[in-house]
């Protein structure tokens, strides 16, 4: 019996299809119906507006209005890795997906690829929303001057953001309902530790112990180097060290994202877990 | 001649983790199967009786206890990834895709899975929506449509690839009977070059009769019985088979089971007539009186009786002891 081999060019261009294919449903499905877009711009204004009035209203610098604006649009991004990246796989499942692409000959690090780049455009359309639409109702001040390390900055902390919504996805590919459980603890605390509704977390009110943490978040590092760019005027010497610890968190999250894949997929083939639902 | 084997498994065994306490719960218990290439082999069985995990094991989704199984001469373990680029699996009842796009996008996305190329996905998008009786339904919203088209949806995504080896778990599951007749037509024409093999489970044994170069009796994890349909009733040929129509129903079956001679023994309702009737398989017609006398102490009525000849149904009851429903 002959069977056909397949090398690693066709493997590779079957992988990036299905890294496409997947990222098209997501902008597709995402962008489809006009009142959910509508939505995920609109509400987190109401949000954002609330602090900016109230530090309005505190007489304190509008840059903490613009530092409360950039958290809001990186806050679309911290939602979406956690109910559309991490909880993924749980979703695929209560959908029936999850054995389809389990029986599909494609790499899951493709699927969850393709996951991650329709996230990440999708939700950058939105948080451009959201920033234009903060900026234009409550005209907060800005004095970008480097565009360029600004958007690399930008572009480092997505690329380590979904890495680490890859490690979730892969961490929560057995999970039943505790999804909906430990995104809750996720949402609150990310909020609160990545100072998005405040200038920074790095302040000395706030215990070391607590900014160290806090540091361990991507969100945490890339917004406050884009603050610091964006709003402050600073430049690549302001946010070199930012620059290192989002490349080290993207280095260590995504091979570790792949790791766990694996270690979960071959877990749950042994206990019988992997498609079984409402566990 | 004889044909290489799609599907083969040795003493293949299944243990779950059961309530604690209860110990491991066997699903699959030293199964050895042969499917030749060109088979359509069907399993049959009630439910928890091993079907879908024995599928799921040779869909590379679920890692044996012990044992070994093979899919075109690959080891399911060790050679998950190229038994993936063989094989397609159709669980029925269940309904893959995203709602939020049409029937075409869905199957498109599917068909990027498997690395078609863009015309031959649109090529294959057209002959599976056009045989499978999508066709109209193409650009609508998958969310959009009825229980039946979104099974004949998944059905197109098990077929999408083309596969060697084809894995159809109750596919006819929530599909009309005409639907259901179209799909049979379907997977017989898709076969008929030989190369393609089918293993399905079904709850219905007319389609497993019908459709099945062979079928496998499997209960309790354990596989009863192999062979073609024809063989199978042979058989049971010097066991008569009877049907009983009777009202009240028996509410005590398992008392009518115990009587000495019967092989096994199945009761279906009619709600609207209250009528039920007993499909039985005896070892010889001299267990009819105690039959007829426990009908009788029950407090119920012999309506009509017939002897027939042996159906799949009738093995079915004869190794299982009970019929599916």
């Amino acid at each position: 019996m002959s069977l056909p081999t397949i090398g690693f060019r066709d493997e590779l261009l079957s992988n990036l299809k299905a890294a496409y294919a997947r990222m098209w449903v997501r902008i597709k499905g995402g962008n489809r119906e006009a009142t959910h877009f509508i939505a995920e711009v609109f509400l987190p204004v109401l949000t954002i507006g609330a602090y900016v009035i109230l530090y309005r209203s505190l007489g304190l610098p509008s840059t903490l209005g613009s530092a409360v604006i950039l958290g809001g649009a990186m806050i679309a991004f911290w939602m979406n890795v956690l109910w559309n990246m991490s909880a993924q796989w749980y979703w695929e499942k209560e959908m029936g997906n999850l054995e389809m692409y389990m029986v599909a000959p494609v790499s899951r690090m493709a699927i969850l690829f393709g996951m991650s780049l329709g996230g990440m455009i999708n939700t950058s359309i939105r948080a451009l929303g959201i920033l234009i639409l903060g900026v234009y109702v409550f005209q907060v001040p800005f004095q970008l001057h480097d565009i360029f390390t600004a958007s690399f900055i930008f572009l480092l902390t997505v690329v380590a953001l979904y890495s680490l919504g890859m490690v979730f996805a892969s961490l929560y590919m057995l999970y039943g309902r505790e999804v909906w459980h430990t995104n809750q603890l996720l949402m609150e605390p990310v909020f609160f530790l990545s100072g998005s509704y405040f200038p920074s977390i790095y302040i000395s009110a706030i215990p070391f112990w607590v900014q160290l943490a806090a540091t361990a978040i991507p969100m945490t590092v890339g917004l406050d180097a884009i603050r610091r760019i964006a709003i402050y005027g600073g430049d690549i010497s302001t946010v070199w060290l930012h620059i290192v610890a989002l490349i080290a968190f993207i280095l260590v999250l995504f091979p570790l994202a792949r790791k766990a894949l694996n270690f979960m997929e071959s877990l749950g083939k042994k206990e019988g877990r992997l498609t079984l639902r409402w566990q | 001649m004889k044909r290489d084997l799609s599907i083969e498994t040795r003493s293949l065994r299944r243990l779950f983790k059961g309530v604690p306490g209860a110990g491991d719960v066997v699903a699959l218990d030293s199964v050895d199967l042969s499917v030749e290439e060109g088979e359509i082999f069907g399993l049959l069985g009630p439910n928890g009786a091993g079907k879908t995990t024995l599928i799921k094991i040779l869909a590379t989704l679920l890692l044996p206890t012990s044992g070994e199984a093979y899919v075109k001469g690959l080891e399911v373990v060790k050679n998950a990834p190229k038994i993936r680029r063989l094989i397609n699996l159709v669980s029925g009842g269940e309904t893959p895709g995203y709602g939020i796009l049409s029937v075409k996008e869905n199957l498109w996305f599917f068909s990027q899975l498997y690395g078609l190329s863009r015309d031959g996905a649109r090529d294959r998008i057209k002959q599976l929506t056009d045989q499978l009786g999508l066709d109209t339904y193409v650009d609508s919203r998958m969310s959009k449509l009825s229980t039946g088209f979104k099974q004949r949806l998944n059905l197109a995504r098990g077929f999408i690839n083309n596969p060697a080896v084809l894995f159809l778990d109750e596919p006819t599951l929530g599909l009309d009977v005409l639907s259901a007749k179209q799909l049979r037509t379907f997977i017989r024409s898709w076969m008929a070059d030989g190369t393609k093999t089918v293993l399905l489970t079904t709850h219905y044994m007319a389609e497993a009769d019908e459709m099945c170069n062979r079928v496998g009796i499997i209960d309790r994890g354990k596989v009863l019985a192999c062979d073609t349909p024809q063989r199978l009733k042979m058989k049971l040929a010097s066991r008569p088979s009877w049907k009983i129509e009777i009202t009240p129903n028996i509410q005590d079956l398992d008392s009518v089971r115990t009587i000495q001679g019967i092989v096994g023994l199945s009761e279906t309702s009619n709600i609207e007539t209250g009528a039920s009737t007993l499909k039985l398989v005896l070892e010889d017609e001299s267990v009819m009186s105690s039959l007829l006398s426990k009908i009788s102490q029950n407090g119920s009525k012999v309506l009509a009786m017939s002897k027939s000849e042996p159906t799949l149904e009738d093995v079915y009851i004869s190794l299982v002891g009970r019929g599916l429903q």
